[in-house]
């Protein structure tokens, strides 16, 4: 069975970033009809029971996380969009920024009435220059159209959008570091509870929503609750705890497939289908040796590995919320697939994601910010053929031991510099091994000692 | 002689009805005189702190923190060009095209090169990991890099 696009429909079309396109293709009839139709707390009510849940690597369930704004608050209640996606290789926000911004906006006019913001803060970042550009001018065209601005369709609405650029830190995808930046500090985030809902943003409470997310909210109001549901996986009636993973998904593929691209799907579609079927198979007729399946801090599948109680390989495991925990990984993430081919060295790609979480780790908490180094330094020897025995178990011991799930910092970003490694050790152990015994010098070690000056 | 002009401080302040805080205004302050002045020196970012009612070490403290910016003794070239080393670009070819680079312009990442023309990056995932090996031109993706295309973009930024 095909599915249809729906969150991607209209990205190939001419002009698709135009409003008067958009608005020949039904755009901002959701938003309009929710002006006149429903109270905000009804918009609330439906957003939860699509069962949506956030895209942006956590999946918390979007409608819930609404209902956190204190009841009667006098205001200013604040939206932040966070289109900070810098997970590593995540882009599916970008395309939707770049390809249909008012696909977003409509789904930012939407939550902001649902919650009763009458200020959007858009945080993009700084990389994201075409994006940028593009939804500053849909912004100007909503003001000119009078959708956004005073008293919007004569409904008593207010809102103003403001795009607010970012200036390169990964720490700023984390909502309380976003909150942060645009206050104008460094991006540290913030010890919760409080959680942003009840005081976010100017200490005033503030829903964080991902890009992808606001798109879906504009179309499940744009087609229904029932539209939603039908996609995607129920919840596991076993497990009274499973919220399901309801809805369409846009999946990133990269690294070693024929096809690296963003292809929307309905959650569920298994690793195995998306590489061979939507990504063109691996590239160079080569076998997929490791895939990561949510940005490279949910950790690595092997994808020879048989599963424990389920037939198949950690490659077959399903792309929703809770497959990839069946391999070990942390979660869906943003669910950006990252092929590696069998002529790839593990120790290369837990080098890469090392440097990566050494470089964007913001230094507060010492666990992270020692622990990521730390593993950086032991990759790097490993890089140099000077691998030991005993530094696989001190990577997996630093890797246990930082992050929010031991306990040991403010956010998630050490659980997701753990993650890759520890996934990548126990899976790839007997590859570490021999690379100590043989003492094998990674084929870029020429290449790093030049970066590594800066 | 004010560091900032007229204008900058214009469109510095044009920022401030946006936000409940003044504070708010500094990244985007930053930005400004970063792009136009090709450097945020010391006395830039008093002027920025006065016009914020901040003190200048809270503007310090939130422009290092990005490492984005250059400061005091530094400067932007007319490009600024990020070569990707995030893991799809690596995968696909990144790591080469950095040495690549580098041995083209004779400088290392960080530094611009002594005609002023590119300040060469390497820049942590740039989300263009369908066109990888990827960089960024100023702010703009240039996707699906060989190492031809590489040194094509290299002389016409040198020419520019």
């Amino acid at each position: 069975m095909s599915y249809e696009p729906v969150l991607l429909a209209r990205i190939d079309k001419p002009n698709s970033q135009r409003l008067e396109g958009y608005r020949q293709d039904g755009g901002y009839e959701a938003f309009a009809r929710v002006l006149r139709e429903l109270k905000p707390e009804e918009v609330v009510a439906r957003v939860k029971e699509s069962g949506l849940r956030g895209r942006g690597g956590a999946g918390f369930p979007t409608g819930v996380k609404w209902t956190f704004v204190p009841k009667g608050h006098p205001g200013p209640i604040y939206l932040a969009v966070n289109a900070d996606e810098s997970e590593p290789c995540t882009y599916n926000n970008r395309i939707l920024m770049e390809k249909d911004p008012h696909q977003v906006l409509e789904g930012v006019l939407i939550s902001s009435y649902a919650i009763q913001a009458r200020v959007a803060y858009f945080y993009i970042r700084y990389e994201y220059g075409e994006a940028y550009r593009t939804l500053q001018a849909a912004i100007d065209e909503l003001y000119q159209a009078g959708l956004l601005g005073r008293n919007i369709l004569n409904s008593g609405f207010d809102l103003d959008v403001v795009l607010h650029r970012g200036a390169g830190a990964y720490i700023c995808g984390e909502e309380t570091g976003l909150i942060e930046s645009l206050e104008g500090k460094r991006a540290w985030p913030r010890i919760k509870p409080p959680f942003p809902a009840v005081e976010g943003a100017f200490r005033k409470p503030t829903i964080v929503n991902n890009v992808e997310t606001l798109a879906c909210v504009t179309q499940i109001l744009r087609r229904g609750v029932e539209w939603f549901r039908s996609l995607g996986v129920p919840p596991d009636p076993k497990n009274p705890r499973d919220l399901g993973s309801f809805g369409p998904k846009l999946y990133t593929l990269a690294g070693h497939v024929n096809e690296p691209k963003c292809v929307e799907l309905p959650l569920g579609v298994t690793v195995r289908e998306l590489v061979e079927k939507h990504g063109g198979g691996v590239w160079k007729g080569r076998k997929a040796k490791a895939v990561n399946p949510g940005g490279i801090s949910m950790g690595f599948l092997r994808c020879d590995l048989p599963l424990k109680n389920a037939e198949g390989t950690e490659y077959d495991i399903p792309l929703d919320f809770n497959g990839p925990l069946r391999a070990g990984c942390l979660g869906l993430g943003t669910a950006a697939v990252t092929v590696i081919d069998d002529q790839t060295s593990m120790i290369d790609v837990v080098h890469n994601v090392c440097q990566f979480f050494s470089h964007e780790s913001c230094g507060q908490c010492t666990p992270c910010r020692e622990g990521t180094g730390w593993m950086l330094k032991i990759m790097e020897r490993f890089r140099h053929g000077r691998g030991r025995r005993e530094d696989l178990d001190i990577l997996l011991d630093v890797a246990e031991r930082i992050g929010i799930i031991p306990g040991t910092t403010i956010c998630g970003l050490a659980d997701g510099a753990g993650w890759p490694v520890k996934t990548a050790i126990r899976k790839f152990r007997e590859e570490f091994e021999q690379a100590i015994r043989d003492a094998t010098v990674s084929r870029y070690v020429r290449t790093l000692e030049t970066v590594a000056a800066h | 002689m004010p560091v900032l002009t007229p204008e900058l401080r214009e469109q510095i302040l044009a920022y401030v009805p946006r936000y409940p805080s003044k504070r708010a205004v500094t990244l985007p302050a930053l930005h400004l005189v970063h792009d136009t002045l090709r450097t945020v020196s010391h006395e830039a970012i008093v002027e920025i702190a006065e016009l914020l009612e901040l003190q200048p070490a809270e503007v310090y403290d939130t422009m290092t923190f990005y490492e984005f910016f250059k400061g005091e003794g530094e400067r932007l070239g007319q490009t600024r060009l990020w070569i990707c080393r995030g893991l799809a670009c690596m995968l696909r070819g990144a790591y080469e095209l950095l040495e690549q680079a580098q041995q083209r312009l004779g400088i290392r990442c960080g530094q611009t090169t002594p005609d002023g023309k590119i300040t060469l990056e390497f820049a942590e995932c740039i989300g263009a990991c369908d066109g990888a090996p990827a960089c960024l031109r100023n702010d703009v993706h240039v996707m699906n890099l060989t190492p031809e295309k590489l040194d094509q973009l290299l002389t016409e930024l040198r020419c520019l």
